[in-house]
């Protein structure tokens, strides 16, 4: 098949960028989307131009790398599926493809659809675990987690990191991030004796990183290729609500 | 100089410094026989970690949390994207909470067989009794392991054992171990521990007076090359099975850090054993970048098979039963599609060979639910494997529910690796490698579920305490301006800068697609030594040719994506060699690797202990120049070895 491609060049952060055209004639429907590119850089390199630079690693939507906008929505049309699992089955021949990096003042652009994502460990790093130091831990049986609260708490752990709900939100805010770290560990009963002072800093450093603040708009559950719920902004709200409220 | 495929045989290697003695007490014994450091003292010493995976992490974290100054270092952008995250399945662990018969002798016996009596015995007792803490570990860390009703851990079993000792998160356990690791990584991040250099890059060994003392890294964003100077560097930059161009491994995995230490002198042991999964999606076309695997534990309840007759393209729905071959449960009775790796694999390609393969390219086997959806129902079903299925229906627009998988083994791990001794150290003192990048747990061939567990009790629990030993008999301060820091500064930026400068006409994933092609048709699954010799002919020529014409673009000084392949895409071509020249060698059958001269009479792998019971590691003596290889003979005083019988 036959694509048209309008790619979003940035030779880097101080750079005003522009969207550059490129035709790609012989993609194929089970290609995966960074295929697609990888094909056009064979030939932008063969041409002497410099290939688009593009975050991705392990090509099978899990680690959280890709990060580009397609026609509009992080990720791409297709629902709960990452850049990397997109395949052009879901184009038509000859369609035209508008490709730019995830936006937002968090994630500054490092070079064409490359960006900076080190606010989110920055997030983790200031309450997104469990204080746990090795060889000290007690036997795993020791203490039963009932199964819809081990359930829930996966689920909110399947979070990859990728950043889609930030690029999706209007705010830029990543409270769906945030709120998936809150709720998988507060889930636990390993996570309680952290509970307060984790989402206190947590939510200190979002601010400070410069993410917004969540409106409710629900543009970040729609874009999230792992469908992390809605749901656990409002646990997030809560938490903080409660840890605010009933300071030790 | 001989050419490459000559070696000579130098001095064996007798010293692996673990302990002799009854295998239960041996790591305790290692544990108290090491020097401790004082903990004034440890603030005071810098390690170097290479890696953020499930070993690097979870040894970064570790070392930090003892004191000891770290740095850590990744490529990607964040340590939480590193490959192990990929792994599906599960982790096992000793703990027989189903009360099947599960031991800790029991999974170092299945594990010394399953490795085709090709590992240390010393090592993998060691492993089988960490599994059990690392669980527990795991557990504190709040790591969202599948639960049981009444809220106690559930498990799985999964391929090559009888028993139900494999832990899991859903379908995306790697991951959450990983995110177990990375955020205990984290916290010392945040607490000053570690300092974390996320975008960087291992280009080269710092060696002082013949031990390891830095890295020069380059910043893969502004394009800086820098050295890094520390008391003790440890490696856990993973496998290297990207040499086969496709493989499960993610588009970064490279063998540099590992190829750059071995060019410097550390032992590299059993390069060809490569594992080839047996449940991976089928390669669709030219295009394909990367193979995706389907975790093992779906063959709990996929039943793989054929169509008996050659050249029978009928839909699976209508081929009845009678014409159907499940030739797992018809050749291997007893563990029937749960035979390990190796096994499976070359059974599927056994039967592709035969023409009996399904799928447009006549290069696939079924893996069928449609029994386990009668027999559990969907919704069991879709709770076990949901998000498989899910993933499997993106890549290829069919759904697993309806009509069954379509597999075929691919490349997926590599057993060999960097050598080690008991306690984690290479030949190169002062230089530590775990996971992945050493060579020491699995043997020949790796049981599913086995791989997370050497991560993390390399990182969690082996490496923190081994590597005081060193650290606590004294290192030297290095200036930062050594001879030796200027030296390997100065070949890192004269590499970079001859990449840049050949200006050729083929792209650097020309050459890598080549050369999988060559590893794939002449040392994968199946070698003879013809093939093999063949590849040892071209290989050469490919470098010459790479070296001539290839085309990066771009400078130095800026993120670069052609350049970071072109580097490493330079020592795939250089170790894939040794890979040959290894698999040539070994003139035995042995886990994954078959090779066909060495068969049983009904088409199984021959392993010849009397003359290949040795860890092959070889020394580096330049470019295309014969290599010496040092045998370390290994001795079978628990696990008798036999022929492995799976029937």
């Amino acid at each position: 098949m036959k694509l048209n491609l309008r790619i979003w060049r940035q030779d880097g952060p101080e750079d005003k960028g522009r969207l550059v055209a490129y035709r790609v004639d012989d993609a194929d429907e089970d290609m995966s989307f960074l295929e697609l590119i990888d094909v056009l850089n064979e030939k932008l390199i063969l041409d002497g131009e410099e290939p688009v630079a593009f975050d991705h690693d392990c090509r099978e939507g899990i680690c959280g790398a890709c990060s580009m906008v397609i026609n509009g929505e992080p990720h791409g049309p297709q629902k709960a599926t990452t850049t990397c699992q997109l395949h052009l089955r879901h184009f038509r021949d000859g369609e035209t493809i508008t490709v730019e990096p995830f936006r937002a003042a968090a994630f500054p652009v490092v070079k064409d659809l490359v960006v900076d994502r080190t606010a989110f460990d920055r997030i983790i790093a200031s309450g997104g675990y469990i204080s746990a130091p090795t060889g000290a831990a007690p036997e795993a049986h020791s203490t039963p987690v009932p199964k819809p609260n081990a359930d829930r708490a996966f689920t909110a752990a399947a979070c990859i990191g990728c950043g889609a709900c930030v690029a999706a939100c209007p705010n830029g805010s990543a409270s769906l991030f945030l709120g998936a770290k809150i709720t998988h560990l507060g889930e636990l009963p390993q996570g309680q004796p952290e509970r307060s002072d984790r989402v206190i800093r947590m939510v200190k450093t979002h601010d400070a990183e410069g993410f917004g603040g969540c409106t409710n708009t629900g543009e970040c559950a729609v874009a999230c290729p792992k469908e992390i719920p809605l749901d656990v902004i409002s646990q997030l709200n809560r938490d903080y609500l409660a840890a605010t409220t009933h300071r030790r | 100089m001989g050419s490459y495929s000559d070696f000579i045989v130098g001095s064996p290697l007798v010293d692996t410094a673990a302990p002799d003695g009854p295998i239960e007490t041996r790591w305790e014994r290692r544990r108290f026989g090491v020097k401790l450091v004082n903990p004034a003292n440890k603030r005071k010493m810098k390690i170097i970690v290479v890696g953020t995976g499930l070993a690097g992490g979870s040894a970064a974290a570790t070392l930090a949390e003892l004191g000891y100054q770290v740095s850590s270092f990744c490529y990607q952008d964040s340590p939480r994207r590193a490959h192990s995250i990929a792994a599906q399945g599960g982790i096992n662990a000793a703990k027989n909470y189903r009360g099947d018969g599960d031991s800790i002798h029991r999974l170092f016996y299945d594990t010394v067989k399953g490795g085709d009596f090709r590992s240390r015995e010393s090592n993998v007792h060691r492993l089988a009794e960490i599994s059990v803490q690392i669980i527990d570990q795991c557990v504190a860390q709040g790591v969202p392991f599948a639960r049981e009703y009444g809220g106690l851990l559930d498990t799985r079993s999964f391929g090559g054992a009888q028993v139900s000792r494999t832990f899991y998160a859903r379908g995306q356990t790697g991951q959450q171990l990983l995110l177990g690791a990375y955020q205990a990584l984290e916290r010392q991040i945040d607490a000053g521990n570690v300092t974390m250099y996320s975008r960087h890059e291992m280009l080269e060994l710092i060696m002082v007076d013949g031990r390891a003392r830095g890295i020069v890294a380059r910043d893969l964003v502004t394009g800086e090359t820098r050295s890094h100077l520390a008391d003790a560097v440890v490696l856990a930059s993973g496998g290297y099975g990207n040499v086969f161009y496709l493989s499960t491994n993610a588009k970064g995995c490279n063998v540099t850090a590992s190829w750059r230490a071995h060019r410097k002198g550390a032992l590299f042991a059993n390069p060809c054993y490569t594992q080839i999964h047996p449940t991976c999606i089928p390669v669709s076309g030219d295009h394909q970048s990367k193979l995706t695997l389907m975790s093992e534990s779906l063959r709990n309840d996929g039943r793989v098979w054929v169509p008996q007759k050659a050249g029978d393209t009928r839909a699976p729905a209508d081929i009845p039963e009678a014409e159907r071959d499940y030739f797992l449960e018809r050749q291997y009775p007893a563990f029937g599609n749960l035979v390990p790796r190796d096994i499976a694999s070359r059974a599927a390609k056994n039967v592709c060979d035969a023409g009996r393969g399904v799928g447009p390219t006549g290069l696939g086997v079924y893996l069928d639910f449609a029994d386990a959806i009668s027999r559990l129902g969907r919704p069991a079903v879709a709770a076990k494997y949901g998000n498989l299925f899910q993933m499997y229906q993106r890549i290829t627009g069919e759904d697993p529910y309806e009509v069954p998988m379509r597999i075929y083994p691919a490349v997926h791990y590599t057993m060999g690796g960097l050598w080690v001794d008991y306690d984690l150290q290479s030949s190169i003192p002062g230089l530590f490698v775990v996971g992945e990048a050493n060579f020491s747990d699995h043997g020949a061939n790796r049981l599913g579920a086995s791989a997370l567990m050497q991560g993390l009790a390399d990182g969690y629990f082996v490496l923190p305490n081994t590597i005081g030993d060193y650290l606590a008999r004294g290192v030297e301060p290095v200036a930062a301006d050594a001879p030796e820091v200027r030296e390997a500064e100065a070949a890192v930026a004269g590499r970079v800068e001859k990449l840049l400068s050949i200006d050729g006409d083929r792209t650097v994933d020309s050459f890598h697609r080549e050369l999988g092609h060559l590893m794939w048709d002449h040392c994968g699954m199946e070698r003879t030594a013809e093939g093999l010799r063949k590849a040892l002919d071209r290989i050469p020529e490919l470098r010459r040719e790479f070296w001539q014409s290839v085309k990066v673009p771009g400078a130095a000084a800026t993120l670069n994506q052609s350049l970071e392949k072109a580097g490493r895409v330079a020592d795939f071509l250089e170790l894939a060699e040794l890979m040959c020249l290894d698999a040539l060698h070994r003139e035995e059958s042995c886990g994954g690797h078959f090779r066909a001269e060495s068969q049983t009479e009904d088409g199984e792998a021959a392993r010849r202990d009397d003359e290949f019971s040795y860890v092959a590691a070889w020394e580096f003596t330049g470019q295309g120049s014969a290599p010496v290889l040092h045998k370390e003979d290994l001795h079978f005083e628990y696990v008798t070895p036999s022929q492995r019988s799976y029937k």
